[in-house]
């Protein structure tokens, strides 16, 4: 589903992904781990296409970037830790704008359907300006999921939510995962990570340094791995 | 990439502006606010006998829908920056420049709603019919080569670190020729002087607008893109 | 990267200085002094010469500006970015020595006909284009945008001529002048015209001179800045 090879992306003279390669099969759930600065949302940018890569191949769905962006766009769904709403709108008129933008037919049905699914039915006619952190974040992903994406992108999700926020907002990104979708996940939070994750993969001063199956570590030794992987590269 | 998708998306981006506009009415409040306090500056200021007041008219009034407008283009594009909605529009799966336009007719449409509300306020504080369908005209275009102009600009402002005072500093410059044509055009419809009097300064409106609309078109990627 | 200065740039910095050096004795020595104005006539071949030399520059800001939204290489907008400061120079000095030559002759600092306000005009979009730089931290982003500023301002600046000459005029049209009402019009004899074309060529030369120079420097800036984050990784 996703193919990046020898991905380098630069800010001016400093280079954040250095020849990175990175593969994501159909139905893998990848938790994207690292310390900060080591290029996480960056490498996520590249995939949401938001940002263009300065050299490499990125591949998703069988799509080239930057070239066949349109066509990327279509299959890709987005969280972000910004909420990327409109706060002066309502919820539903939110989901009806966006579903306009990927022209999604059965707008007003589709969009009940989703208000559903993230449990804001009650609340569509508020202005998002008055919803709570986690109801913002939770809306925004059933923004992502509007058009029946393939492949998800979630950028530190958690970021600023509660317990019981971030305990609804897994319950919705368990369900979306279990469709069959292909997920990204970067994150901080180790134990969300192990839980909602089928896969996790180091970054580290631009490159993957290491990449294991939840079966290959069991969920208790997530933690050493990732200090192991780390120190390894400190060691060079 | 339809052009019914691409028509699609962009009448949703000025309906998104509109709606949200309505809410708040933060941005029109402002930018009316704004345009009156200039007209009431320019009064003191210029000091004016109802003679002179005839010869300054259309400049006082392009140089109000200049300021406001300023005003409007910087509020319009930083509300898309400062939640990171202008990300979410950019992953949607349709060619930018219909973000790029549905944004102009959005601005454009605050502009004239503005000029609708100043022109009347105008007229009554001096007395002076501005009723004419020639100015109408004129304002019509004007508004739109400066919306077109402004709105690309501000979308590049809004990315600067010195963003708020930057987008005059960019703008006026380019947008001289637009603003003495629109005066020249405005005063010779107002003054009732003859058709073959104002047309150069008309033709010289529409070049603008054609010309910086063809520009923006094909540069507006490479202002959003990262 | 080789940091030593080229042979052939010192060889242009000698012959710039030589050539400004003979431009203003042959002003000085060489050309008439002309029969109504007076000396202060002279203040055209530098005035001239400046002015039509930073217009240059500023086309090829824009050229050049395509150059890299085309081909993404940053040497272009460091060639824009050195075009725009130093034709904002030069331009200075055309309106600063047209300022010297309008007080005597029309009795005035300043006027406002067309081509003294296009000029003020362009050299504010010049200072534009270098706060909106001043501003951009990504040099990519920076470049891109500075680009298509560059573009958007060559085009203004036609319309702005056009629209300001529509409305008036007494700058004086020396060659070729289509606009009888110019005060100030003078004809020129053969020596002028030799003087003239000299400047003209002075201070192309010139402006090359200090082109390759601001390239040089910005180019050991950014070496300089790269070893400096190398340096902290």
């Amino acid at each position: 589903m996703i193919k990046v090879r020898n991905l380098i992306k630069r800010y001016g003279p400093k280079t954040v992904l250095k020849d990175l390669n990175f593969d994501v099969k159909q139905g893998e759930f990848v938790a994207l781990l690292g310390p900060n600065g080591a290029g996480k949302t960056t490498l996520l940018r590249v995939l949401s296409s938001l940002s263009r890569p300065a050299r490499g191949e990125v591949q998703i769905a069988g799509f080239q970037l930057p070239g066949q962006a349109s066509q990327v766009r279509d299959r890709l769904g987005v969280l972000s830790h910004q909420p990327l709403l409109y706060g002066d709108l309502t919820a539903e008129e939110n989901l009806w704008f966006f579903g306009r933008m990927y022209d999604i037919d059965h707008l007003h049905d589709r969009s009940s359907q989703v208000l559903e699914l993230v449990g804001l039915s009650k609340r569509r006619k508020d202005l998002v300006r008055t919803f709570s952190r986690g109801m913002q974040q939770r809306l925004a992903i059933g923004r992502a999921v509007l058009h029946q994406p393939q492949v998800m992108l979630f950028d530190e999700p958690h970021t600023g939510l509660d317990q019981d926020a971030c305990a609804m907002l897994d319950a919705i990104m368990r369900e979306i995962a279990n469709q069959g979708r292909t997920v990204v996940m970067t994150s901080h939070d180790l134990s969300r990570a192990a839980d909602l994750a089928t896969r996790f993969d180091v970054i580290s001063r631009g490159k993957i340094v290491a990449s294991g199956t939840k079966s290959e570590l069991g969920v208790g030794n997530l933690l050493q791995f990732y200090r192991d992987s780390l120190s390894e590269v400190r060691a060079e | 990439m339809t052009l019914r998708k691409y028509w699609k998306a962009l009448w949703a981006v000025v309906w998104k502006d509109l709606a949200a506009e309505l809410r708040s009415r933060e941005l029109l409040s402002s930018m009316l606010v704004f345009a009156l306090l200039v007209i009431l500056i320019f009064n003191f200021a210029l000091e004016l006998n109802i003679q002179a007041q005839k010869a300054v008219t259309a400049g006082v009034l392009w140089v109000t829908f200049a300021f406001a407008g300023t005003l409007g283009l910087n509020r319009s594009m930083a509300s898309e920056k400062d939640r990171g909605c202008l990300d979410g529009l950019l992953l949607a799966p349709v060619d930018r420049s219909a973000i790029y336009f549905g944004k102009v007719i959005a601005n454009l449409m605050f502009m004239l709603i503005v000029e609708a509300i100043v022109l009347p306020v105008y007229a009554f504080l001096y007395q002076v019919n501005l009723f004419n369908p020639g100015l109408l005209l004129v304002i019509v275009l004007g508004s739109i080569g400066y919306a077109v102009v402004g709105t690309l600009l501000a979308a590049m402002a809004v990315q600067v670190r010195t963003r708020d005072i930057l987008l005059p500093i960019l703008l006026f410059p380019l947008v001289v020729p637009l603003l003495i044509a629109a005066v020249k055009a405005s005063n010779g419809y107002l003054q009732g002087f003859a058709l073959p009097e104002i047309l150069p300064w008309l033709n010289l409106i529409l070049v603008y607008d054609v010309i910086f609309i063809a520009i923006a078109f094909m540069t507006f990627d490479f202002i959003v893109e990262e | 990267m080789n940091t030593d200065k080229p042979r052939l740039l010192t060889f242009l910095d000698v012959l710039s200085g030589m050539l400004l050096t003979s431009a203003v004795l042959m002003v000085f020595l060489y050309a008439p002094v002309e029969r109504t104005m007076g000396a202060v006539q002279k203040v055209f071949y530098f005035h001239v010469s400046t002015a039509w030399v930073g217009m240059l520059g500023f086309l090829a800001a824009a050229v050049v500006g395509v150059l890299y939204l085309t081909t993404r290489k940053i040497k272009w907008d460091l060639a824009g970015y050195a075009a725009v400061e130093i034709s904002l120079v030069f331009f200075l000095i055309a309106i600063i020595s047209g300022s010297i030559w309008a007080r005597p002759t029309w009795n005035t600092w300043w006027t406002w006909d067309p081509r003294l306000t296009t000029a003020a005009i362009v050299e504010l979009i010049y200072a534009a284009y270098l706060l909106l730089r001043a501003g951009v931290d990504d040099p990519a982003r920076r470049a891109r945008f500075s680009a298509v500023y560059a573009v958007f301002g060559f085009f203004s600046v036609p319309l702005t001529f056009i629209a300001i000459r529509l409305l008036r005029t007494i700058h004086p049209v020396v060659m070729g002048g289509s606009n009888p009402g110019g005060e100030g019009s003078f004809s020129m004899v053969a020596p002028m015209k030799q003087t003239f074309f000299f400047s003209l060529f002075a201070f192309s030369v010139i402006f090359i001179d200090l082109f390759w120079h601001r390239i040089r420097l910005e180019k050991v800036t950014s070496k300089i800045e790269e070893l400096r984050i190398q340096l902290m990784d």
